[in-house]
């Protein structure tokens, strides 16, 4: 069981190997180049799945830890570990990815070679972020990732590529830089970067963080996660991203690259900012909650496929950060499984427009209408996926928004009022398009003789319902594996204002700080 | 007083330079072929490098140099750059039709000048390695006498030189006035109150600012950058621009008087330099020129690492050894990038330096797929990327500012950065995304010639080497007698 033991470094390295394997075929050979790619990317997700046997239920902290020193001044540390949140994010990376694979068997046709290429080194990047335990080499992966999908969306992306290329790139840029400012600082207060020393260190009882200070660490590493996320305001490079994008790319941009943000502030900014992350709470439940409702509208109003299932995006992952920052366990396990349903049934999405796309050379819903009669096939598994996407019941959609409200609701009723008009202009959005562009007569001629989807396609839909439904109804199994890490997280968060909160009078602390204590509490002393 | 054989070897690497320098030109009648040229100029600064390994650590001619492990390590940065940019020359020269022998005997006393610089302990010393630097800088800019841009830029560098030398000169007279000595070690222990030594040394700081283009003194750059032969260019990029940082770091680190006035300026410098070098890089279309802003943007970020390190004196609890370290390391980095960076421009500008325009670039990812992942790894290094060098001397820079709480300094630094992706991504968006318009000229570069590949190799293996095994250099630069008092 030797190899056991490196199981996260070959997960995050294995793809890198198969991109080496990539360069070395010649760019005409097409053929292998696809199959080669497509064979490691199902190894690296079979490999993953040997994550859900290894981390064990309830368990608190990380399994599979792997800890070696990389620098010596200043310590870093190659640190990588796992646990239920993170390992469900590294299996939908790797289950994204194949379907990347395939989604581009027809669309991408020059520089096959370095489309799989890059593929693969996204990857690499995407699961190191995930495993990362030490802020340095979380940083470095969290960087390497922009490249590959810069370089995705300018080469093979659509007409204004170039355009959303660098601005996806500028703006995500712009926010780690901030971050790398936040790690030092940090590294500068505490004397390491390594994850579980610094939440010691922080939360030790002699160490005291001004309120000041704490917030502006705060900020350096939230603002990075809501770039990413992307939470309104900062919303304004994904539209543009998805929308140039080519299919495969928009599938991880939405499947995963968004989680980062998410899956950043559940890992970072709560259990080392607890007390600026509650300051925050309400500023942020009000973005989030803006996000959603916005998000939802302008989808409504998209003339363009594509635009329409970005700004949904806005709206979903609005539900996600509304449900993270409630520091509600139910909620908070709703928004680590909706990251997951979202990125399951935002990636089919894709999928299924990117089709359209390859046959039909245009997002714009007005040039369908009545496809239901050329595609049957395409349109039942389009109907399927959005209801998934709107939440219907017994679907994956429904359980992480349903938990988010549920858990928002018993912290802040208004909240989660507003937040559920977002689960209603879902429908409004997604059933008015489908209406669109299945509905009603063939009104141009050249969709009459549309093709439906073919065995690969179908296969690769297939999959994705299968999952869409067994997520629905199998939620426990998910909500189980996370709950321990999700019930972690939050304990972070109270431990130390707790033990403030019971001596508020105690000499070092400053007034200041005391007295947003107990203007807070309420939002603060909700039970579980 | 007779200075003893230890002394005369602290300063073999700079004899050895010399002496190949008029080996060369002496050579030329008789030695008509342009590669034995080459070969042996590269012998010379290989040699010169390698007789560090000779010299003692202490202080040699009565205190005028101060050969130490910072010393020795400045002087291995600029023999790698000379000889490197040698090597990038031979097809440059062949290309142009230029002569090599002078070419590579200026060089070599460039780099001698540079060597000066580094050890320089005494501020008459640190003159003669500037002028031996300066002197032959001028006239390599104006090597490709027929251009005209070649030409202009070697006036102006000379009259904006000598006119800084002017500034240095004057500011060592002061210094003497208020101290009664130029030795930097006098210097430090007179009285740190004196206007006179305040004046003398602000006189110096904006002479050697002009040397390493801290704006406000950055005006000649660009125009000396892009009319200066390319692999001039590279040269002056790297080598006289991280010697003369040497000398500064040694003077203001050496002379601890009025330290908060040092703390103002230096963080002045460093702000205005980095967003002039930045906004300045914003609009170029021309990628030699671009480059050029971009080494004053990187000054700035130097520069702030200097600021970093003055701020140490002022708290002696910290060391100040990890600010010395990133800028060091900094400065490594940045050098060889910036030399992998222009001879690829060298290359790419073909015959008469035509072609170096961002349409130039255009398609050069499917033309040369070498030369413009090369190009990327670079541009992706003076961006800061991770795996490079020029992301960990971003890191360590960041790192020394934060520690001495320069928040604010760290956060324009970091804004200067974004700003500093925009155009360094717009050259790797050219050469992969957009489609070369029309045919490619007769005269434009079908490939990197072999030399100028090795250069290109060598720089992007550092490059990767330093971003993801810093370890050994590190040891280096973070040794604890780094620089050697004298007292």
């Amino acid at each position: 069981m030797e190899l056991s033991g490196h199981l996260l470094s070959i997960l995050i390295f294995f793809p890198a190997i198969g991109a080496l394997a990539l360069l070395c075929l010649k760019s005409e050979d097409e053929y292998w180049i696809r199959r080669l790619t497509f064979v490691v990317s199902v190894a690296e997700f079979l490999l993953s799945l040997i994550l859900l046997r290894v981390v064990a239920i309830g368990a608190q902290g990380y399994a599979l830890t792997e800890y070696k020193s990389w620098i010596s001044s200043p310590p870093i540390n190659y640190h990588l570990g796992v646990d239920g949140i993170s390992m469900f994010l590294v299996i939908l990376t790797t289950f994204l990815t194949p379907i990347c694979v395939l989604a581009s068997w027809k669309g991408v046709h020059h520089r096959i070679k370095e489309f799989h290429v890059m593929l693969l080194l996204l990857e690499v990047g995407i699961i190191g972020v995930f495993l990362a335990l030490d802020l340095f080499v979380f940083f470095l992966f969290w960087e390497v990732m922009l490249i590959p999908m810069a370089f995705l969306i300018g080469i093979w992306g659509h007409g204004r590529r170039i355009y959303a290329a660098v601005k996806f790139f500028i703006y995500t840029m712009a926010g780690s830089a901030f971050m790398l400012v936040g790690i030092l600082w940090l590294y500068n207060l505490t004397g390491t970067f390594d994850l579980p020393a610094i939440q010691l260190t922080l939360q030790s009882a002699a160490f005291h963080l001004a309120p000041r200070t704490e917030m502006l660490l705060f900020l350096s590493f939230f603002i990075a996660f809501a770039i990413k996320v992307p939470l309104f305001p900062l919303h304004t490079w994904l539209p543009d991203a998805h929308v140039e994008a080519p299919t495969a790319g928009s599938i991880i941009l939405a499947g995963v690259l968004l989680k980062m943000g998410t899956y950043g502030m559940i890992r970072f900014c709560l259990p080392l900012f607890p007390e600026a992350s509650h300051r925050a709470a309400p500023y942020v439940a009000v973005l989030a909650i803006i996000g959603i409702i916005y998000g939802a509208l302008v989808a409504l109003v998209q003339p363009n496929l594509k635009k329409l299932v970005a700004y949904s995006s806005v709206s979903h992952l609005g539900f996600v950060v509304l449900g993270i920052f409630t520091f509600h366990t139910i909620s908070m396990q709703g928004a680590v499984y909706q990251m997951l349903a979202h990125g399951i049934s935002t990636g089919a999405l894709f999928f299924l427009v990117g089709m359209l796309y390859d046959r039909r050379h245009t997002f714009e819903i007005s040039e369908y209408g009545g496809l239901v009669k050329p595609m049957p096939q395409y349109a039942a598994f389009f109907l399927f996926v959005a209801l998934s996407s709107m939440g219907l019941p017994m679907l994956n959609g429904f359980v992480g928004e349903y938990l988010i409200l549920l858990g928002t609701y018993q912290v802040h009723w208004g909240w989660a009022s507003w937040a559920a008009t977002g689960v209603i202009l879902s429908a409004c959005y997604l059933l008015w398009a489908y209406q669109r562009v299945f509905f009603g007569d063939v009104t141009h001629d050249e969709n009459r003789g549309l093709s439906d989807i073919d065995a690969r396609e179908k296969w690769g839909l297939v999959v994705f319902a299968v999952i869409t439904l067994w997520m629905g109804l199998g939620s426990p199994y998910f909500t189980r594996r996370v709950a321990a890490p999700v019930d972690w997280v939050i304990e972070q968060t109270k431990s130390k204002y707790a033990e403030e909160a019971v001596k508020p009078a105690a000499p070092s602390q400053p007034a200041a700080l005391a007295t947003t204590i107990q203007q807070d509490s309420p939002t603060r002393t909700v039970s579980r | 007083m007779t200075p003893s054989a230890a002394d005369l070897i602290r300063v073999l690497p700079e004899t050895i330079w010399c002496g190949f320098g008029v080996l060369l030109m002496l050579l030329q009648p008789f030695l008509k072929n342009r590669q034995g040229l080459t070969l042996f100029a590269m012998v010379g600064a290989a040699a010169g490098t390698l007789a560090t390994y000779f010299g003692h650590m202490g202080s040699g001619f009565f205190g005028l140099i101060q050969f130490d492990t910072y010393s020795l390590f400045f002087h291995w940065l600029v023999g790698l750059v000379a000889f490197l940019v040698i090597l990038a020359s031979d097809s440059y020269l062949e290309r142009e039709n230029l002569a090599s022998a002078e070419f590579y005997a200026l060089i070599l006393f460039a780099t001698a000048g540079m060597g000066v610089l580094a050890s320089a302990q005494e501020l008459l010393t640190a003159f003669i390695g500037l002028e031996m630097s300066s002197i032959s800088s001028y006239v390599l800019a104006g090597y490709r006498r027929d251009a005209v841009k070649s030409s202009e830029s070697a006036v102006k560098y000379f009259l904006l030189g000598s006119f800084a030398t002017a500034f240095f000169l004057y500011g060592i007279a002061l210094v003497y006035g208020a101290s009664g000595s130029t030795n930097l070690v006098q210097i430090a222990s007179t009285d740190p109150s004196s206007n006179l030594l305040r004046l003398g040394l602000t006189l110096i700081l904006v002479g050697l600012g002009f040397k390493v283009a801290a704006a406000p003194f950055q005006v000649w750059t660009p125009d000396v950058y892009e009319g200066a032969p390319t692999p001039v260019t590279a040269l002056f990029a790297a080598g006289p621009k991280a010697a003369t940082f040497a000398l500064l770091l040694r003077i203001f680190t050496t002379i601890h008087a009025a330290t908060d006035f040092w703390f103002w300026a230096f963080w002045i410098l460093a702000v205005a330099t980095m967003f002039v070098g930045n906004l300045g890089a914003l609009v170029q279309t021309n990628v030699k020129r671009m480059l050029a802003y971009s080494s004053i943007a990187h000054a700035g970020y130097t520069l702030v690492a200097f600021t970093a390190v003055t701020t140490m004196k002022l708290d002696p609890n910290t060391g100040a050894a990890p600010a010395y370290a990133a800028v060091l390391f900094y400065l490594l980095g940045y050098s060889l990038v910036k030399v992998g960076a222009f001879t690829i421009v060298s290359e790419i500008g073909g015959k008469g330096e035509s072609y170096q325009t961002l349409d130039d670039f255009a398609g050069l990812g499917t033309r040369q797929p070498f030369a413009a992942a090369a190009m990327t790894l670079f541009l992706l290094s003076l961006l800061g990327m991770p795996i490079t060098a020029g992301f960990f001397g971003k890191f360590y820079v960041f790192k020394a500012a934060i520690n001495s709480k320069l928040i604010w300094l760290a956060v324009l630094m970091t804004i200067n950065s974004t700003i500093g992706a925009y155009y360094y991504l717009r050259v790797i968006v050219v050469m992969y995304m957009r489609e070369h318009k029309g045919d490619v000229p007769a005269g434009a570069a079908t490939g990197l010639s072999p030399t100028a590949a090795m250069v290109v190799v060598v720089a992007a293996l550092a490059t990767v080497y330093l971003g993801l095994l810093p370890n050994h250099v590190l040891g280096i630069v973070l040794s604890q007698n780094l620089i050697l008092s004298a007292r």
